[in-house]
């Protein structure tokens, strides 16, 4: 990886709620297949710093400290953090606001749904963290919710069945520090068409055991 | 007539009750499953062969053969596995995301049957990693059938010992290819590997490995409940079952469905997804099984099947059932554009054809979009995309030139105006042609 543009910490240690999450985690794979654990542990890294300093994100020397953990050779680690989208490999925003603008989206007007994250999280656009170190904004490939489309994840939630007006809300929202329930803007129940389900209604359910 | 409720396995799907255990069963799943596996693995395979299972992830291999390639024994001490695939990426998709965070129980005991066909004790689940409220579900799911008894040593009494991990991705589309899956899930960058050896002989770990889709999986208790013949009934010969169909885009009501396989493609869009915004006659085209899957225009969605044959007939395919449907006022080439882009996202790099071609994909339809090019220029495009298509390591290169190939097959005349109207907006003026 190229020499980091942004400001690295020294070091980096898990802390008691990481520890104790890796040892549930490399219960899953065989004791030789360690490596395995690589991504999840390198979650295990994101959200520690997002706990710890507000900014979700993977410094290096946490993917050393992974490497170190899982016996791996550090450009292994390196390797895994820099080919999955998922894991920021410099500072972000407190919260991450990432647009699906892949075709199903876009063609239900996910282009409103930027415009909404640049006007209310005043964000020049894509790869741009706010000024206040609230937001950063990020163009996401499709997010798997098309049914639902325009959807804006923010950090891990699905935000649903979007248009300007409702994502401004849920900027504002946001800003005003509170957390919004995930799921559709229009009151759907998950993929069920817009005014109720019309199919699954008639389910028989066999008595209690 | 439409598939009625009685005849749908996902009973759950839009998460009207509640996801855990207790309902589970009341809706009929974990029935004695013990009894199922009691009949035996040659049972089973047989059995789903007559169902007519094909792979619902896309390929559409038909699942009880897939099976029966792995190995009876292991001669050399090698344990098997069974790996889920609910990397679920393909735009357009989002059926399996259903099924883990509000039908869980079908996924799981269908792990359960399908370890036992396979001869494998230890079983996979990869979930893209932007699933992660719907990943704590699933692993709720299995947390409850691990305290019931229905994993673990002696699963549901079946003397059958199983267990089940989750495993989450990051975002990288590749990875629903299943040997990327696998390297994934090694620990690894989601890189496919050649084939053969086939995950069959050598696979997760080195091992005898079978990767199937979520929703392949989460149906098998139900056919083998009910009976392969039950399952075939509906949908034509060699396309059989019932299918969760995403229907989205310019339609009025967007939603997921399970439905008949071999619906016809207007009635599966006007029953349950209420009709194309505007009418029928305000359909411009549609894509019919996820983004991979080459375009349709009207004239052949009026009539067409939704099944494998079907719609390979057209030159398409079923892929996912991710039908995106795009009304008139669509501009297709951004449409299509877009797509490339994706592709060029999710190109892992590996094969030149594909890391170079996907790029110079892109930036050609970009100036499609505009219609900042020359008329000769369509066939080159056309060209290029036929010397990427079949010369890399996956299908992913072909899943990105595909969308490319159905527009300038169905839609070559609306590009050739775009470039005549860029022209004449700079009448005169020259073209730059350079690669850029």
């Amino acid at each position: 990886m190229s020499a980091p543009q942004h400001q690295e910490p020294v070091s980096f240690a898990f802390d008691e709620e990481s520890e104790a999450q890796i040892v549930k985690i490399l219960k899953r794979y065989p004791e030789t297949k360690k490596a395995s654990g690589v991504i999840p542990l390198l979650y295990v890294v994101q959200k520690q710093m997002g706990r710890q300093t507000g900014s979700a994100w993977v410094p290096r020397v946490a993917m050393d400290q992974v490497a170190l953990r899982l016996g791996m050779a550090p450009i292994r680690v390196y390797e895994v953090a820099s080919f999955y989208f998922m894991f920021n490999t410099k500072p972000i925003g407190r919260h991450h606001l990432q647009v699906c603008g892949t075709t199903p989206c876009w063609l239900r007007g996910s282009d409103e749904v930027l415009r909404a994250c640049k006007d209310a999280g005043r964000l020049k656009g894509y790869g741009d963290t706010s000024e206040d170190g609230l937001f950063t904004l990020t163009e996401v490939e499709c997010l798997g919710a098309c049914v639902n489309a325009p959807i804006l994840q923010v950090d891990d939630d699905y935000y649903e069945d979007l248009d300007y007006d409702s994502a401004v809300k849920l900027i504002e929202a946001l800003k005003r520090g509170e957390r919004p329930e995930p799921g559709s803007a229009k009151g759907r129940l998950c993929s069920a068409p817009e005014g109720g389900p019309e199919t699954l209604l008639d389910i028989p359910l066999a008595e209690e055991k | 007539m439409a598939l009625s409720d009685k005849d749908r396995i996902f009973t759950n799907l839009y998460g009207i009750h509640h996801w855990g255990l207790k309902e589970a069963r009341r809706r009929g799943n974990w029935d004695g499953t013990a009894g199922i596996i009691a009949k035996g693995r040659d049972w089973i395979i047989e059995e789903m062969k007559q169902s007519g299972l094909r792979g619902r992830g896309g390929a559409g291999f038909p699942t009880g053969l897939k099976w029966s390639f792995m190995p009876k024994e292991s001669p050399d001490g090698r344990p098997s596995y069974l790996v889920v695939n609910c990397d679920e990426s393909e735009p357009g998709t989002c059926k399996d995301r259903d099924i883990i965070r509000n039908d869980p129980h079908t996924l799981i005991e269908g792990c359960l049957i399908a370890g036992v066909a396979m001869g494998a004790h230890a079983g996979y689940i990869y979930v893209r990693g932007e699933y992660y409220n719907e990943h704590l579900v699933l692993q709720a799911a299995i947390d409850e059938a691990y305290e019931a008894g229905l994993l673990g040593p002696n699963a549901a009494g079946s003397g059958w010992d199983f267990n089940l991990y989750v495993h989450r991705g990051a975002g990288a589309y590749i990875c629903g290819e299943e040997t990327a899956l696998i390297e994934s899930l090694e620990g690894k960058k989601g890189m496919p590997r050649l084939k053969p050896p086939f995950p069959a002989a050598v696979g997760l770990y080195g091992c005898p490995t079978t990767v199937n889709n979520v929703e392949t999986i989460a149906v098998v208790p139900e056919i083998l409940r009910r009976g392969a013949s039950w399952f075939a009934s509906f949908g034509r010969p060699k396309n059989s079952g019932t299918k969760v169909f995403c229907i989205q885009g310019h339609v009025n009501k967007p939603c997921n469905v399970e439905a008949e396989m071999s619906i016809p493609m207007r009635e599966l869009i006007e029953r349950y997804a209420g009709g194309v915004r505007g009418g029928w006659d305000n359909l411009l085209a549609v894509i019919p099984g996820g983004s991979s899957t080459p375009l349709l225009p009207k004239h052949i969605c009026d009539d067409v099947l939704m099944d494998f044959d079907a719609l390979r007939e057209h030159k398409s395919g079923l892929g996912t059932a991710g039908v995106i449907v795009m009304d008139k006022s669509t501009d297709i080439i951004k449409a299509i554009a877009r797509l490339a882009d994706f592709y060029k996202h999710e190109s892992c790099g590996q094969c030149t054809p594909c890391r170079e071609g996907m790029g110079w994909q892109k930036r050609l339809m970009a100036r499609m979009v505009e219609g900042r090019a020359e008329l000769e220029e369509i066939d080159v495009l056309e060209s290029v995309t036929r010397q990427i298509e079949g010369h890399t390591i996956c299908a992913l290169a072909d899943g990105g030139v595909w969308p490319v190939q159905g527009l300038i097959r169905h839609f070559r005349p609306v590009m050739e105006e775009r470039i005549a109207a860029y022209k004449a907006k700079r009448a005169g003026g020259t073209v730059p042609l350079a690669a850029e």
